[in-house]
Order: C-alpha cells, then structure tokens, then sequence
C-alpha cells in the first residue's frame, strides 16, 4: 500500500487527485512514539487492545508514516475507541459501519493510508455485510479485528465469536448459538488479505501489520486481543507464558491456496496463527480508476462545465 | 359550431372566466360532433394530452418526443405520468401539457386522450374535458354508446396499420410512433424536427432501426382522417429566452449535482431514487468522479460521508424506507458536523406503501428524524428547473455550514419533463477539490467561532502543532475530545443549534404569489408549486381573494412567515399528505407550532396523485364552509 501511494494529481477537479503540500520527505525526521499518542487510553490496565496499540505506533514510527497521511477510522465498541488514542486525523463512527465510511476515504484519497480497528461485534454481527460486501469490492484498506469473543463496552454479551458454552448476561446458561470462524468468513467473501495474530506476540502482530499495509486491497487481520474484564483468560491455550501453545502457519502453507486456508482455519482453537490467505485481484480502486481514465481519455481538454454544456446540448 | 371550439384553450372565442368554461363545456354535450365541410384549423395556445396504454408500448417515448419537441419551439411544456410498479410492465399513462405561454401544471382534464387497450379507454375518458378528443385504437377498443354523445370518439386501427406500415415481423411494435404521427397530424406539430428528434433517439442503434421508426411516423401521419377531425395549431409561442432543454426532475437534480463540483457519491437502488444513482454512476467518471452501488442505504450514506469528511461534499439519497435506514449514521453527520447532501425523492409510504406514487409524507423525517437533538437543513425544489439549483444551493448551504442537508424531491417531479432556459454554466459550476493546505494549528469544534460555524480539515492537512482531531459522534470537547461533561452537552448542542439560526436569519422571505394581502392564503412546498399558482390564477380569475406562497426552506424556516400570515384571513396549507391525528399536515403542523397562529389550516391529501387545480379550490372553499375546526 505504502509504496502505490500518489502524491501528485493526474488532474485537478478528480476525486483521485488532490494537491500535493506535503514537503519532500528527507526534510522530515519520523514521528516519534510520544509524537504519535494522543489521549491516555481509557481501556483497563491489561486489556489486550494496549498492544494492537503499542504495536500501531511501532507501524507508524518504523514505516515512517505521517501524521497527516494516516487516517484512523473506528465503528463502536471499548477497541473502537482506538481513533482518540493516535495522533493523526481519525474518525470515530458509528457501531458496525465503519467500514463503508473507510471506502468513502480510501476510494476518494489514495494518498491517504486508511486503517480501520474495532470489534468483533463491531465486525461479525452489526457490521457483517459491510465486511462482506467491502471484502468482495476489494477496497484498499487495513482493517484489524481485534477479537475478544465478548462484547466489552456493554458489558459481557454474547458476541458472534463467543464459544459454545460461555456464559454471559445474555446467555446465563452459557451460549448456545453456533459462534462465526472469521478466518473462513473473511475468505469466503473474498478478502484478498486474512491473516491471525495475537495481542501475546508483538512481534508477530507487527509483522502482520505490515504484510497488511503493504498488500494492495483490503488486508485484514484477526487479532485475539483479550478482554480481561469479561472474559478473562479465554486466549490463554494460544500463549506460551500460560501454558499455552502459539502455533505458526506451516512454512510450506500455500497463501493463494483457499482449499488449505479453509483448512488451516478448520484447526480447533488455539489453531494457526500467520498470513491464511493472500492474493492480487484488482482493488475497486484501481478498477474505479480505470473507468474514469478511459472516459477522461474521450474528453481530454474539455472544462468541467464544457462536458455539461455538452450533455445539455443533447436534451434540446 | 364544431366540438372543438368548446376545449378551454381554444383562443378563439376563449371565455375570461375559465371556470365557468366547466359549465359552458357540458352544453357541448348538446352537439354532436357532426362530419361534413372540410375540416378546419383552429388557433390553440395550450393542449392537455392524455397517452394511456401498457408500460410496454412506449408512451413515455411518445410523451418524451412531445415534450422535447417543445422545449425546442421555445414552448412550455410539463408532463405527468405513472407507471406500473410491476416489470412485467401493466397500465400507464402519460400526460403532456404543451402551452405557448406559461404553463404551471400538467392539467387537470385532457383535451385529447389516446388509448390503446380497452382498459385504457375506460379507465381514463374520466379525465377527458367533455367535448374533448377520444383517439383510440380500434383494433382494441369497443366503443361504448353511451360516451359518444360527450366526446369526439375517433378510431383507428392503429394495431393492424402499424404492422401493415413497417411488416408483419415486429408485431404491433412501433405503434407508439405511428400514433405520434397521427398527433403530429392533428396538432400540425413540426414534422422536420420531430424527424430530428427521432432519428437522435436511435443514434448508434441499428440504422433500420431510425428507418422503421420514421416509417411508423409517416405512416401515422399520412394516415387520412377524412373530414371527421379538426386540426390544431399552436400560436406562436410568446416566450423567447432561447435555448431550452429538457429533462425530468431526476436528471436535472442529478447534473445540479454535479455541476455543483460533486464527484462522489453512493447509494442503494429504490424507486424512484435510482435514476439520479444511475445517472451519476454514468456521468461522473468522465469529470474523475464516482458513484457507488452500496450493500445497503447505511452502507450508502456511511461511504458518502466517508466521502465527504475526505474533504469534498458528497451525496447519497433514497425514498422512504432507506431513509429510515439513514438516519442513524444522518445523527452522526450532524454530531461530527461533517457536510453531506441527502437526496429524498419521496413516495407514498409508511414501509414499501406506493412505490410507484407521489406523497409528501418524509417532511418529518427530514426535519425531525433521528434521535437526540439533530438539526438539519431541508430544502423542497418546485419543479425540474429548481431541481438543478436547488442541487447547487445544498452543497453550498452543507460546506458553509458543515451540516447535512435534505433535499426533499418527489415521485411526480422526479419523473416529469419540463423545459427550461439552458444553465450559464461556466457561472454555475463550481469547484470543490479539498483544500488541503497545512495550518499550524485546528480546533474542530471551537465554541467561539461566529455563529458556532466551524469547518473540519480533511485528512491529508497537515496541522503543523502536531494536534490532530477526530471527527466524532461522542459529544466531544473543542478538540473532538469525548466528554461527558454536561456543560459542553449544553454549550455543543446550542453550538450546532446556532449555525441554523443563524442561516434562518440569512434566508430570503419567499415572495407572495398574488396580492400580499387578501382572504387566502394558500401555502405550499415542493413539488405542488405549479398547481397551487394555477389554483390561485383560476380563483383570481373568478373574482376570489386567493394568494399562495411556496416555501423552499422548510427546516430552519426562513424567518418573517409571520408578517405574511397576518395580511389573510385564511392560512392553508396544501400538501399531500394524511391530516395527522391533529388535524394538519406535516408542513402544517410545523407552521402551527412555529407560529401558534389558529388560522393555519391543513388542505392535505394522500391518494398518491398530483393535486388537481380544481380539487385543491374545492378542498379550501370547504374548509371555509365548515369553519375552522380545531383551534
Ligand atoms: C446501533 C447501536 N447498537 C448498539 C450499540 C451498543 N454497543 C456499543 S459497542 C457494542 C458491542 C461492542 O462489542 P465489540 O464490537 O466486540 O467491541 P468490544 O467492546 O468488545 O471491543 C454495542 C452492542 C451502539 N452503540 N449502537
Ligand atoms: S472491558 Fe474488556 S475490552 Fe473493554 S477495555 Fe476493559 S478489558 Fe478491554
Ligand atoms: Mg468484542
């Protein structure tokens, strides 16, 4: 992604060209940490979500991202609050819909790198068919799941990746409803990019984080990021310092190979963790793209309000 | 005295008061339609005419080539029709109302009617003019004895001629141009042009294609009358503005749209909505625009505004049940005070009601719909012309005062045709790329700007002191931080109540149509404008005291309504829409609580047509009869 990023506009007046005022780069040092954080997050002491965060700012000070290039975006949830942690223009939205509003900003800015973080009710239950329907558009963007099987901002509901069998305020019996595999989901609705991490492995999330941002299309990650309020302790069989086992994707794992991700996402819990899935089909962008230079092409020279006159012309 | 001196626009003997043309015209029933003489050419300056047939046949060509062909003889025109909400196609109609002078509606009763099916010609000889034409093909239509004394029943076998005109393989296709032909014939319309008008239709289809077409046309209008039919012919036009175009009310509010520097948008397919989504889907790539086709109507107005906190104005639209979809994220837009144009071309509702019919029933949702405390701006365009400025003046009004902005359209101006002067259009189209130059330093929500006007900085802003903002729907701080504090909930919410005093303030008094003072006052929005005017017209005629005013800026109201109000005796507001549990309509309603004025009165309706200039005097004589109901 960071590397298809345009600075300078094919065309004044295009939604896929806007000025370039940013100073040549070597005049500018990177961000540093303390740069980059914003307000003191509010999320609890040993909530995961501190380090999806601690590891996007890593991202952004080791990839040398600006302020103003960035643009966090979140739906609703205790891990959608993310935007008012990080330095850099960002968007609180509304619960679920995230998403179309980050393809509202990547299909009109392709200069922008566009993340969005948020929740597993966020992602898989209200905001479903935006994931679906975003995957399938392939709209370039980064978008971190940040799965903690429950929802945590409302206080302990059953979520749509609560296992069988866990007890909350709205399954006091323990939960009875089949839960979603987000890895074979993603795939299925034809995300380009789905890969698994951990909040427990830093080094991992950040390497997945950056295979994300550099995938051209809509890259997304699944990150169990523990809920230590509600659900505390439910990753600990993914976590070696538990007790636990951390598994890596196989080396020999084909990544264009859907049959084996299905397969791989297939492994009973704490399964695999690594890149499942990865291929190149055209984002909407580019596709968008297209469609708008080959009818450019046809009216080279002409003023916006020449090609209406025209149109008008044909309605006498 | 033939029949057709009878029709009300005939120049000739045309009587000064037109309602009592209504009476004059039943005596017509007196006298036959008799045959014999040659036939004679009479001076018109407007006609009503009436298609009605299947969706299939192609009226609405029929229709679109009448009203087009005005538009380029400098004519007035406007046109109403309907459609059946079914594919499978079913009854339609399409009526057109062509004048040489002003025309304001598409006619209360037609003049000529021309039906295809029998059921075209049963269902709609109520909405001749007595005396008027009946045209009707008689391959398909028995004519019944009883409704030949009231009208000049003429028939052709339009059918069997058509196939015999342009071959037997194609069916009765076609017919639609051979009765154009027979229309050109009797309005002695201009033949060369509507030649032109054809053969443009079918550019880059298929030459045979023009070929039979024209063919079909000549063959209709060749087709010999023999002496039982009259001609016609339109005085020539008093109106010279020039160049005229045409469209529907769709297409103009579309190209406003885009001619207002619009280049991005997104939305979800619904009648009658999604003609101005296909249009810009088709239009805006050659300008480096986009139109996307959403999952849904929240997805829509999600990516829009996406769109638009990016940094240029972007717009979504819908019809009734998806704008219910919107109004959650519509609660955002107004909380973030991120600008937005929301199209609404209303039907008939609650749920799916009347697709394929008119109401004026979203002007609550528009105003009022969300949750907490939302202001909004909402805008009503009269007819097609105001579509395209009407489109210009929300994006200015959604930038200046980084606010979504409703523009509450309809079904019936949606699908209309009418002709208007041509746009200078190197003045009205604007530029709007994002402005993106860096600034040392932002708050988003500062609570001293004047009138709580603030803009937001799109992303790709630098901000040179580091402090970047978050736009928001957490009632936030002067930074965009959440809060929880009840004194910022007080100080943001007057803030974002404010910026629309304070645009109330910069609103033009809409101007009375007709003496500013008097017994009625008829008042209207949207789409009603032209029947309402020609109500007044007609009443004025007759010698009553009547006077309308229309208003485009529904929410906030411009301010003055009041001084208005108090040169009539009767304030009533014609909408359609249901009277409510209280007794008014939805306008209505807003004027009493904004004016606790008893004398507002509702004249609403909510049959799903387009008011008829005679129904709407009807309904304001009667609510004079039976006094003012509640107070
Ligand atoms: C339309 C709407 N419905 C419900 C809510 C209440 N709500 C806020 S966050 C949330 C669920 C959060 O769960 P998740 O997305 O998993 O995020 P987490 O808090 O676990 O990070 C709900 C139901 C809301 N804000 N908006
Ligand atoms: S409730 Fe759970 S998810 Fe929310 S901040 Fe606390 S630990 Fe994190
Ligand atoms: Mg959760």
């Amino acid at each position: 992604m960071s590397n298809q990023t345009t600075d300078i506009p094919a065309r004044s007046g295009n939604i896929t060209a806007v000025p370039a005022v940013t100073p040549p780069v070597e005049e500018r040092k990177g961000l540093t940490k303390k740069e980059i954080a914003a307000d003191h997050p509010t999320w609890c002491p040993g909530c995961g979500d501190f380090s999806v965060l601690a590891l996007y700012f890593k991202l952004i000070e080791k990839r040398k991202l600006w302020h103003e290039k960035i643009t966090t975006i979140a739906g609703i949830g205790c891990s959608s609050r993310f935007p008012y942690f990080v330095q850099g223009h960002g968007a609180h939205y509304i619960h679920g819909r995230a998403l179309p509003f980050a393809s509202g900003v990547s299909l009109t800015r392709p200069d922008l790198h566009v993340f969005v973080f948020g929740g597993d009710g966020d992602a898989f239950s209200i905001g479903g068919n935006h994931v679906n329907h975003t995957a399938r558009k392939n709209i370039k963007m980064t978008y971190v799941i940040m799965d903690n099987w429950v929802y945590g901002l409302t206080k302990k509901q059953t979520s749509p990746t609560s296992p069988l069998g866990f007890k909350s305020k709205t399954d006091i019996w323990g939960a009875v409803d089949q839960p979603i595999n987000p890895m074979k989901q993603l795939i299925s609705a034809g995300a380009t990019f789905v890969a698994r991490t951990t909040h427990t492995n830093p080094n991992h999330l950040l390497q997945m984080m950056e295979a994300a941002m550099d995938h051209d299309g809509f890259s997304v990650i699944e990150c169990l990021s523990e809920c230590v309020e509600f659900y505390e302790g439910a990753f600990d069989s993914s976590n070696p310092r538990k007790g636990g086992v951390f598994n890596p994707v196989p080396a020999d794992h084909d990544v264009t190979d859907e049959h084996a991700a299905y397969k791989l996402a297939d492994t009973p819990f704490p399964g695999y963790f690594g890149i499942f899935y990865k291929v190149n089909r055209p984002t909407k962008n580019k596709l968008e793209a297209d469609i708008n230079a080959k009818a450019m092409e046809k009216v080279k020279g002409k003023k916006d309000w020449e090609l209406l006159k025209a149109t008008f012309a044909r309605m006498k | 005295m033939g029949w057709a001196s009878f029709l009300s626009h005939v120049v000739i003997g045309r009587s000064p008061n037109p309602r009592n043309n209504l009476n004059f015209m039943s005596e017509a029933t007196l006298s036959a339609p008799t045959s014999g003489g040659s036939p004679k050419i009479s001076k018109i300056s407007e006609a009503v005419i009436r298609i009605a047939g299947n969706s299939q046949d192609g009226i609405q060509a029929i229709g679109g080539f009448l009203a087009r062909l005005a538009g380029r003889s400098e004519q007035e025109v406007m046109t109403f029709m309907t459609i059946p909400s079914t594919i499978s196609g079913g009854p339609s109609i399409f009526q057109v109302r062509i004048g040489s002078g002003e025309v304001l509606s598409a006619g209360d009763e037609a003049d000529v009617l021309l039906a295809f099916y029998q059921h075209s010609y049963e269902n709609h000889i109520n909405s001749v003019k007595k005396g008027g034409i009946v045209l009707f093909d008689s391959d398909h239509v028995q004519v019944k004895p009883e409704w030949e004394k009231d009208f000049h029943h003429v028939g052709i076998p339009i059918s069997s001629r058509t196939v015999e005109a342009i071959g037997g393989t194609a069916k009765d296709k076609g017919k639609n141009i051979f009765a154009l032909g027979l229309v050109a014939k009797i309005f002695d319309l201009n033949v060369p042009k509507l030649e032109k008008l054809i053969a443009e239709r079918f550019t880059g289809k298929d030459e045979s294609i023009t070929k039979t077409a024209l063919m079909a046309f000549h063959a209709g209008y060749s087709f010999s009358l023999g002496n039982v039919i009259e001609t016609f012919q339109f005085v020539e036009s008093q109106k010279r503005e020039g160049a005229q175009v045409v469209m529907n009310g769709n297409e103009a509010l579309a190209y406003g749209l885009i001619a207002a520097g619009v280049r991005f948008g997104a939305g979800y397919p619904i009648t009658p909505w999604s003609d101005v989504m296909e249009l810009l889907r088709r239009e805006l790539p050659k300008y480096g625009g986009a139109f996307i086709q959403c999952e849904d109507e929240i997805a829509s107005i999600s990516m829009a505004l996406g769109g638009s906190y990016a940094g240029r104005v972007a717009v979504t639209g819908s019809s009734g049940p998806g704008i219910s979809l919107k109004t959650e994220a519509l609660g955002w837009a107004v909380m973030a005070e991120i600008p937005l144009v929301i199209c609404d071309i209303q039907r008939g509702g609650p749920s799916t009601g009347m697709p394929t019919n008119v109401e004026q029933s979203d002007l609550n949702i528009a105003c009022f719909g969300g949750h907490g405390d939302c202001p909004r701006v909402v805008i009503a365009p009269s007819n097609v012309e105001d579509c395209f400025y009407t489109a210009i003046e929300a994006v200015n009004l959604a930038r200046k005062y980084s606010v979504p902005v409703f523009i509450l359209s309809d079904q019936s101006i949606s699908t209309r045709i009418e002709a208007f002067p041509e746009p200078d259009f190197e003045k009205v189209c604007q530029d709007i790329s994002p402005d993106l130059t860096p600034v040392t330093t932002h708050k988003p929500y500062d609570l001293n700007a004047p009138q709580g006007v603030t803009h937001h900085v799109a992303p790709g802003t630098r901000i040179m002191d580091g402090k970047y903002p978050i736009a928001t729907g957490l009632e936030h701080d002067e930074m965009g931080h959440p809060t929880g504090s009840p004194k910022l909930h007080t100080q943001m919410t007057a803030k974002r109540r404010k910026k629309l005093q304070s645009l109330a303030d910069e609103l033009p008094v809409p101007q009375v149509y007709g003496p500013p003072e008097g017994n009625i006052l008829l008042v209207g929005w949207g789409s009603t404008q032209g029947p309402i005017r020609e109500a007044v017209d007609r009443a004025r005629a007759a010698g009553d005291s009547v006077s309308s005013l229309h208003i485009k800026h529904i929410f906030p109201l411009p301010n003055g309504l009041e001084n208005i109000f108090a040169g009539f005796n009767h304030v009533f507001v014609v909408e359609m829409n249901d009277e409510g549990l209280y007794g008014y309509g939805q306008l209505g309603a807003l004027l009493r609580a904004r004016y606790c004025d008893p004398k507002i009165q509702g004249v609403t309706k909510c049959d799903g047509l387009t008011w008829k200039v005679r129904e709407i005097l009807e309904r304001a004589k009667q609510n004079i009869a039976t006094g003012i109901r509640k107070l």
